[in-house]
């Protein structure tokens, strides 16, 4: 019996091969799209995980020196002594390859990749001519010095025995943090008493790479979300139609003497066979998209925030088990429902319409219940959410909360549009296209959520870029860069430039620790540049002339929130004491900034010289300047940079940051189509006995099918409607709440009208796509046909 | 792989003993020095370091009682070992550092670990004035009078000792033979500490006295290829005699035995092989043999040593057992037990 | 007693409150027997039939079939006896519209365990199906695809056939002919027939005939 009945099921599907394609390619496109982000963002994860580890970045406590500069090595030996179980620390750059010093002897269990592999022994990594370690890539860019490959290693990083990084760094006899290991002595002495320059960062400090890049990947996670939710929906209409289209198979099975219980559980199989064959599928696709998208990853990590990810993606099981997961239990979740529906289907073909709208009735009343339940409980959350968590709880109850709200709110307006309707064939559309929306709703809710995560996104990514250039403008207002070699070369660089330019503003800064958080503090010369081009997020009516008078300091918009300094609080550089008279807007910087007055400066850090200069001149000198500055001095014009090229040096890094958003949203929008195209399938096979009457009357096939698109499309406005709300509250809520929590700035929300008339009408043109199709189906649909529905009882 | 994972191959020459050393025997050379029958000790000098033989250590173990009479051992190691026959200041020093110390209740073992390597400070042995220390621990002092201390995350102590008797030397005056194929090391010890102090547990600070038993020991090759590890033990009867025995296993299943008796004015009789017997009568749950049977029958002894607490294993880079042990039978006593080789 | 129907009720719950559609319905059919039911429309027949057929539950009586009463019985041991004892030849003809016609017609068979090529072959050219084997049941005109039922429903050679108008659909030649077809190979096989019709020619074709009106046996 089970082989007839198989026979019998799958028969189906090769006597109807495009349906088999469609909830085959319904199914790989949702787990493609959920594995393809996954792969994009497990890859980026463990890239810099790997790099956070090699420093104990964000796992382990550190001391650093209060003023942010190296520590003499013996302050280890003299915490060692003391009691403190702490390991050294040498980093630095050479080459743009981070190379990092390690003490493998007091190193915290599992710091990072010095697992070195069983065949180096440490008499090798200790002593004399230690070699480093670094995967191929970097190794590659690494001369003079011997290498060892390890893949281990994070990228564009080498790891080494701390006198060998120490050489190579030339920074003999010094180290820069003492990580702090878990499970100190007791009765160790104080630190205060035996290092007191040192002070404690905590593991999770915002300044840590870790928590810098997490924010990239909130965006991306909350991408897989949204392409999960629509991959869900697509699967579920999927086999809503599989299940549609062998409704009166199944009953005649039955009536044929098939046991409810095994045709359930032959179907089940059935589904999950091909759950596995679509699953391998997606992930394969997944693999694709990501492997595509992975570059643009890469790039944009190392450019926002200097995070190295190698730009090559390794197959990892954990995204075939995920993926694979994802297809099977996406399509459990979905089926169970048809399977229910399945198992509670009457035998006989009496059922009873009546009965069956009032379940779906109360239906309704349950999910419209569950969405304002959900939004407001999103209402809630926009006046109290302050953390990642926070800020994701706000994002999910918003979507899921409009989509389940979505089918209400349509047949509302429907119900307005019709009592509104004047003729017949008006009155008769609003009502038809109401009664429709059941089995549309699912695939509407899709589209609302596409458009809705495009709206958001491409709200939050453009405040974010205009912002930006608002910023550069503010901060690169000099004409031209100077970077000089060495102090002869600023002499004679300043002597040079003073008669022919109007202003020379030299870029000194120091590292230091400012409120407990490692920042960066800069000088800057009493000129009209810092007073017409900086705006302030708040400030003293008089920031700047408070500044330069010496008393005062400015800083960013990430001290401030993350050391929680407000106006007027004093703080404290080498024992001396600044009021915060500004907070400005500081984009893309990681870590906090502060500002004082050059003479300041110059008092407390003798030791810095200047070695970048920005020059005011008129725009139109830059190029006789540069070569006359050549003629007498000898700075080629390759040291100089123009202010157009920072910028767009900036802006390409931005706008690469943005291609993967750009590609994800217009991968969702297509699977949107995909599931509305699914969806209007769906329908067309239940479609024809509603038409055909319309038909008998006197519409024509072809006006029935430019109903049907007019209908689609129309139904995409309506949803196109309701998720340009939902896309800002988005938008707000990822620039609100989760970039303050990930980033430590908060973005102004702009509004970009041409960008959602664009998405709306590419929405639309999806939505007519995917109508299309049946639609001309319809309008060719044999007379002989809609006369059936009138010879044969349904 | 982890770090500690690569230190513990690192530490083959320490891991040596604990482990079957079949590495040791050849891993010696490199211009190493060799122990020689003979050798004139000199003092303090020879307290201190010797960078030029690859393995050395200071090894005390004490059987410490508080007011109650509860019994409790002590450990505090320091151990060095050389990737080469040379010592230089800073990170390049090939001198490697690790010490281990323990408390041993009835019923609990604490156990902690340092690391360190020679060059930079965090850890070395002076002569004179005599100092041993790795990080926060230390063992300083004339060798009359000795302060040392120790620290971890779960215990700490701090002990003084005061030397109630002369330098022991074992073997042939400080030469000791381990093996038939003539591997050796110079080996003397000092039995006669008298120790008081504090130590601090988790369930609080308890002040001990007893006696500590401090070993001195360094070579370049200490055991045969054939060896794989021994069981050593330093008894001291309520008769004031000691007994320091070791039988050190290998691999054809014989063993070979070295044994000084020590009389309560410091008098030494060194026994050759197969005079000291020892044998395993029944072991603990990770089949670690905590009863034994030692016989010396040139001077009667025929005793039964019994671990006070079976658990004594030591959770080190390197693990063995360490730990007190009570004696009774012809003799009486106390003592202390290590075991290598087990793990 | 191939098929003993006694004291059925079955009442079904409308938008305008409970309806009783059988009110005490007894009936018995011998093998070989044939049965015309008649009645109007809404008098319950194909509600007795579909009862019969273990398509529905009764809500009160018995209905035994080779001594085994059905009314009670749980889903799989209904679809048992659909499979093995009763075959149902529908109005609407419910063939697998992905199966070819020899598919079709061997179907319920092999669901019965019961296949025998040859009696489907035989069947089939009874039937006049013989050129269509390879065809899709949306090739075919109606009245070759009620052909089509009625040869699956005979293939494992059911002990009762119950068919619901079974001409209903078909003109009056071809309802003639399709008609003529299944009273022969009936007795052929000497299996109980049970037919509902509304049509009073039809009916005196059968054996016997039996009239319902407002739930009971007039």
């Amino acid at each position: 019996m089970t082989r007839a009945v198989l026979t019998a099921l799958m028969s189906h599907w090769w006597r109807n091969p495009l349906q088999l394609f469609t909830l085959l390619a319904g199914l790989a496109l949702a787990t493609a799209l959920w594995s393809g982000v996954q792969a994009v963002n497990a890859e980026a994860r463990a890239s810099y995980d790997a790099a956070a580890a090699t420093l104990g970045e964000g796992q382990y406590d550190r001391f650093v020196r209060r003023d942010g500069l190296p520590m003499d090595e013996q302050v280890f030996v003299e915490m060692r002594r003391a009691g403190w179980l702490v390991s050294p620390v040498v980093q630095g750059r050479l080459d743009g390859i981070r190379i990092v010093g390690v003490e493998p002897l007091t190193a915290p269990v599992g710091l990072g990749p010095v697992s070195l592999g069983q065949d180096n022994d440490l008499a090798g990594f200790l002593g004399g001519d230690t070699p480093f370690f670094a995967n191929a890539d970097t190794a590659a860019g690494l001369s003079g010095v011997d290498v060892v490959i390890s893949e281990n290693v994070a990228p564009n990083t080498a790891i080494a025995d701390i006198g060998a990084a120490q050489r190579l760094l030339d920074k003999t006899g010094v180290i820069d943090a003492l990580i702090i290991l878990p499970g100190q002595p007791i009765g160790q002495r104080a630190q205060a008493e035996v290092a007191p320059d040192l002070v404690r960062q905590v593991a999770q400090g915002g300044s840590d790479i870790g928590r810098l890049t997490d924010s990239f990947h909130l965006n991306l996670t909350a991408f897989g979300l949204l392409s999960f939710a629509v991959g869900i929906f697509i699967v579920h209409g999927a086999i809503g139609l599989a299940f549609e289209q062998r409704r009166p198979v199944v009953r005649t099975l039955r009536a044929l003497g098939v046991p409810l219980s095994r045709l359930v559980w032959l179907m089940a199989v059935e589904l999950l066979l091909f759950a596995l064959l679509a699953g391998i599928i997606g992930v394969a696709l997944g693999y694709l998209v990501a492997a595509l998208l992975l570059p643009d990853v890469a790039a944009t990590l190392r450019g926002l925030y200097g995070a190295d990810v190698a730009g090559t993606l390794q197959l990892r099981p954990s995204w075939w088990l995920s993926g694979l997961a994802i297809a099977v239990g996406g399509t459990a979740v979905a089926a169970s429902g048809a399977l229910a529906q399945l198992s509670r289907m009457p035998l006989l073909a009496a059922a009873q319409p009546r009965a069956l709208a009032m379940a779906a009735g109360r239906r309704a009343k349950v999910q419209g219940g569950l969405a304002l339940l959900l939004l407001s409980a999103s209402l809630v959350l926009m006046v109290t959410a302050d953390g990642l968590v926070g800020g994701f709880a706000l994002l999910g109850t918003l979507l899921i909360g409009a989509a389940l709200g979505l089918p209400l709110i349509l047949d509302r307006l429907l119900a307005v549009f019709s009592t509104r309707a004047k003729g017949p064939v008006l009155g008769w559309f609003w009502a038809d296209t109401r009664q429709q929306l059941p089995g549309l709703s699912l695939a509407l809710m899709a589209l609302l959520l596409a458009m809705a995560a495009n709206v958001g996104v491409s709200t939050m990514v453009s405040s974010f870029r205009l912002t930006f250039v608002g910023f550069l403008d503010q901060r690169l207002a000099s004409e031209l860069y100077i970077r000089t070699e060495d102090t002869a070369q600023s002499d004679a660089l300043i002597a040079f430039a003073e008669e022919r330019v109007d202003a020379i503003l030299p870029i000194q800064s120091a590292d230091v620790t400012l409120g407990g958080q490692p920042a960066e503090v800069f000088s800057a010369r009493d000129h009209a540049t810092y007073r017409d081009n900086w705006r302030f997020l708040q400030s003293t009516s008089d920031a700047w002339d408070q500044t330069f008078s010496g008393q005062a300091i400015v800083i960013n918009e990430q001290l401030a929130r993350r050391a929680d300094i407000a106006l007027d609080q004093v703080l404290t550089l080498q024992s001396r004491a600044f009021t915060v008279v500004g907070i400005y807007g500081d984009y893309g910087n990681p870590i906090g900034q502060a500002v004082i007055a050059e003479p300041v400066f110059e008092a407390l850090y003798p030791e810095v010289e200047a070695q970048n200069f920005g020059l005011r001149m008129d725009p139109a000198d830059v190029e006789n300047f540069l070569s006359a500055l050549e003629a007498a001095t000898g700075i080629a014009p390759t040291q100089a940079v123009d202010q157009a090229g920072i910028k767009a040096i900036s802006l390409e890094i931005f706008e690469r940051t943005f291609t993967v958003t750009t590609a994800l949203n217009i991968l969702t929008l297509a699977v949107a189509g995909f599931a509305i195209l699914m969806s209007l399938l769906t329908l067309a096979t239940m479609r024809v006995p509603q038409l055909a009457p319309a038909w008998a009357m006197g519409l024509t096939r072809r006006q029935l099918g430019r109903i049907e698109l007019a209908r689609a499309v129309m139904l995409a406005c309506l949803t196109a409607l309701v998720a340009l709300p939902l896309g800002l509250a988005l938008a707000w809520a990822l620039l609100a709440v989760v970039n303050v929590a990930a980033f430590g700035w908060r973005l102004p929300m702009y509004l970009f009208p041409a960008d959602y008339l664009r998405l709306a009408v590419f929405a639309l043109l999806a939505a007519a796509l995917a109508a299309a199709w049946p639609a001309l189906r319809l309008a060719r649909t044999p007379p002989a046909d809609l006369l059936k529905v009138f010879s044969n009882e349904r | 792989m982890n770090v500690r994972v690569l230190l513990a191959l690192i530490f083959l020459p320490i891991g040596a003993w604990a482990q079957g050393f079949a590495g040791l025997g050849t891993m010696a050379g490199k211009g190493f020095t060799e122990p020689q029958p003979g050798k004139m000790f000199r003092f303090p000098e020879d307290h201190g370091a010797h960078p030029d033989y690859r393995i050395e250590w200071w090894y005390l173990t004490a059987n410490l009682t508080d007011a109650e009479g509860t019994p409790y051992g002590l450990q505090w190691t320091l151990f060095r070992t050389a990737m080469a026959p040379e010592e230089s200041d800073g990170w390049a020093s090939p001198q490697l550092w690790m010490g281990h110390a323990a408390v041993t209740t009835e019923t609990k073992h604490f156990v902690t670990e340092r690391l360190a390597r020679g060059g930079t400070g965090q850890a070395g042995v002076i002569a004179a004035p005599f100092s041993a220390w790795i990080d926060d621990w230390a063992l300083e002092g004339d060798w009359q009078t000795m302060q040392m201390t120790a620290s971890a995350p779960d215990f700490a102590y701090d002990m003084t000792l005061t030397a109630q008797g002369p330098l022991v030397f074992h073997g042939d005056n400080g030469f000791s033979v381990k093996s038939n194929s003539g591997q050796a090391s110079y080996y003397y010890s000092q039995p006669f500490f008298a120790i008081e102090g504090e130590l601090h547990l988790p369930s609080g600070t308890v002040a001990v006295t007893g006696n500590a038993w401090l070993d001195r020991e360094w070579s370049s090759q200490l055991l045969s290829g054939d060896q794989t590890g021994w069981d050593w033990f330093s008894l001291s009867f309520d008769s004031g005699d000691k007994l320091m025995g070791s039988r050190l296993q290998q691999t054809d299943g014989a063993d070979f035995t070295a044994a000084t008796w020590i009389t309560p004015d410091g008098q030494t009789t060194a026994f050759p092989d197969g005079a000291f017997n020892a044998t395993p009568l029944s072991a603990n749950d990770a089949d670690v043999p905590v009863v034994w049977r030692v016989t010396l029958p040139q001077r009667e002894v025929d005793v039964t040593v019994a671990a006070i607490n079976e658990d004594a294993w030591m959770t080190t880079s390197v693990p063995y057992w360490e730990g007190p042990v009570t004696v009774s039978g012809t003799h009486t006593g106390i003592g202390y037990l290590e075991m290598t080789g087990y793990d | 007693m191939l098929l003993d129907v006694k004291n059925i009720h079955k009442t079904y719950q409308t938008a305008d409150g409970p309806f009783e559609v059988l009110r005490g319905v007894d009936l018995r059919l011998g093998e070989g027997e044939t049965l015309a039911l008649t009645g109007e429309s809404g008098s319950g027949k194909s509600t007795l039939l579909h009862l019969i057929g273990g398509l529905d539950m009764p809500d009160r009586g018995a209905i035994v079939i080779n001594g085994h009463d059905i009314a009670g019985a749980d889903d799989a041991a209904r679809a048992a006896i659909r499979r093995g004892s009763v075959g149902v030849v529908f109005q609407q003809f419910n063939l697998i519209p992905s199966l070819t016609v020899a598919d079709n017609i061997a179907f319920q068979a092999r669901l019965a365990d019961k296949y025998d090529p040859q009696w489907s072959e035989a069947l089939a050219g009874t039937m006049g199906l013989a050129d269509h084997l390879r065809k899709y049941p949306e090739q075919l005109s109606g009245g070759q695809q009620q052909r089509v039922a009625i040869a699956r429903t005979l293939a494992p050679k059911p002990a009762l056939v119950l068919a619901d108008e079974p001409t209903g659909n078909l003109d009056e030649d071809t309802a003639r002919v399709v008609m003529d077809l299944m009273l022969d190979l009936a007795a052929d096989t000497g299996a109980g027939l049970l037919m509902v019709t509304h049509s009073q020619a039809l009916a005196g074709r059968l054996g016997r005939r039996l009239h319902l009106k407002a739930g009971r046996i007039a």
